[in-house]
């Protein structure tokens, strides 16, 4: 297996994922595929992708961020974009992408804390559902 | 007008989009570009370049600093022998894409420079050329 560009480590249930250079179009689609893989590996809950030392999103990568959040929501894992540089988040607008379904933080601090909230409120609700549903059934 | 020769970056694979882009970048510093117009420029060159591989496989892409008057820019040629673009009004409506993308290329890119010129004839080809000036 040939070097990947992008690390993808697992730190808790999250997997952190930064990239850290301008990467061209095929290993976009590869990181795609890889994050997706590593969720069902290791049965990470959530996804903090890094973006803070990547100098340009246009429409591909912008894509495929919401792409892999779409995706990785279907295998009931978070996914959050933190570090969106000043310049990049205005020539995203100006471009006319809204990364729809992306939720977005400052830094990789920040990320973490959405992430730890929004997984400990999904098993306080499921936690809540499945004692509705012993009460139904009883 | 001074005449310059260009910077000419022939693209053939995902890997000299990201060429266009570094060389974009750094051209656009040189011309003494802020660094969120050097984004727009960037940004933009990204879209163009990455449709010649999409629709024409191949092109070739001239970055050439320019002058007219007392304003000075960066001009940008996009240049393919591709299939060419059959309704050019269409194409560059918000979301209308031919290639599964998201329709943000062409107009998007024309949002992001000054200057923007489509020309293109069915089963020839097509050039862009887009032109952003410095405001000093």
């Amino acid at each position: 297996m040939s070097a990947f560009k992008v690390p993808i480590l697992k730190v808790g249930d999250v997997l952190l994922v930064s990239i850290q250079s301008d990467i061209d179009d095929r290993t976009v689609v590869e990181l795609q595929q890889r994050v997706l893989q590593q969720i069902e590996r290791t049965s990470a809950r959530a996804v903090l992708i890094d973006i803070s030392l990547l100098e340009m999103v246009d429409s591909f990568t912008g894509r495929m961020l919401s792409d892999i959040a779409s995706m990785a929501l279907i295998m009931d894992a978070e996914t959050v974009v933190v570090g969106i540089q000043p310049a990049v988040a205005i020539t995203l607008v100006e471009l006319g992408l809204e990364l729809k379904g992306v939720s977005t933080a400052l830094d990789v601090d920040d990320g973490l804390r959405i992430l730890r909230e929004r997984m400990k409120d999904k098993q306080r609700r499921r936690a809540a559902g499945a004692d509705d549903h012993a009460t139904a059934g009883t | 007008m001074q005449q310059q020769e260009p910077d000419r970056i022939q693209v053939e694979d995902n890997d000299d989009v990201v060429r266009v882009r570094a060389r974009v970048r750094e051209a656009a510093e040189r011309a003494g570009f802020g660094h969120v117009d050097q984004l727009r420029l960037v940004t933009a060159a990204s879209e163009l370049a990455r449709n010649i591989r999409l629709y024409a496989k191949r092109g070739l892409v001239e970055i050439l600093p320019v002058r007219k008057g007392n304003r000075r820019g960066l001009h940008i040629k996009f240049e393919d022998s591709g299939p060419g673009i059959p309704d050019i009004t269409l194409a560059m409506t918000d979301g209308y894409t031919t290639s599964r993308g998201l329709g943000k290329g062409l107009p998007g890119s024309r949002r992001l420079v000054d200057d923007f010129e489509i020309e293109s004839a069915l089963g020839e080809g097509t050039t862009i050329r887009i032109t952003k000036w410095l405001y000093e």
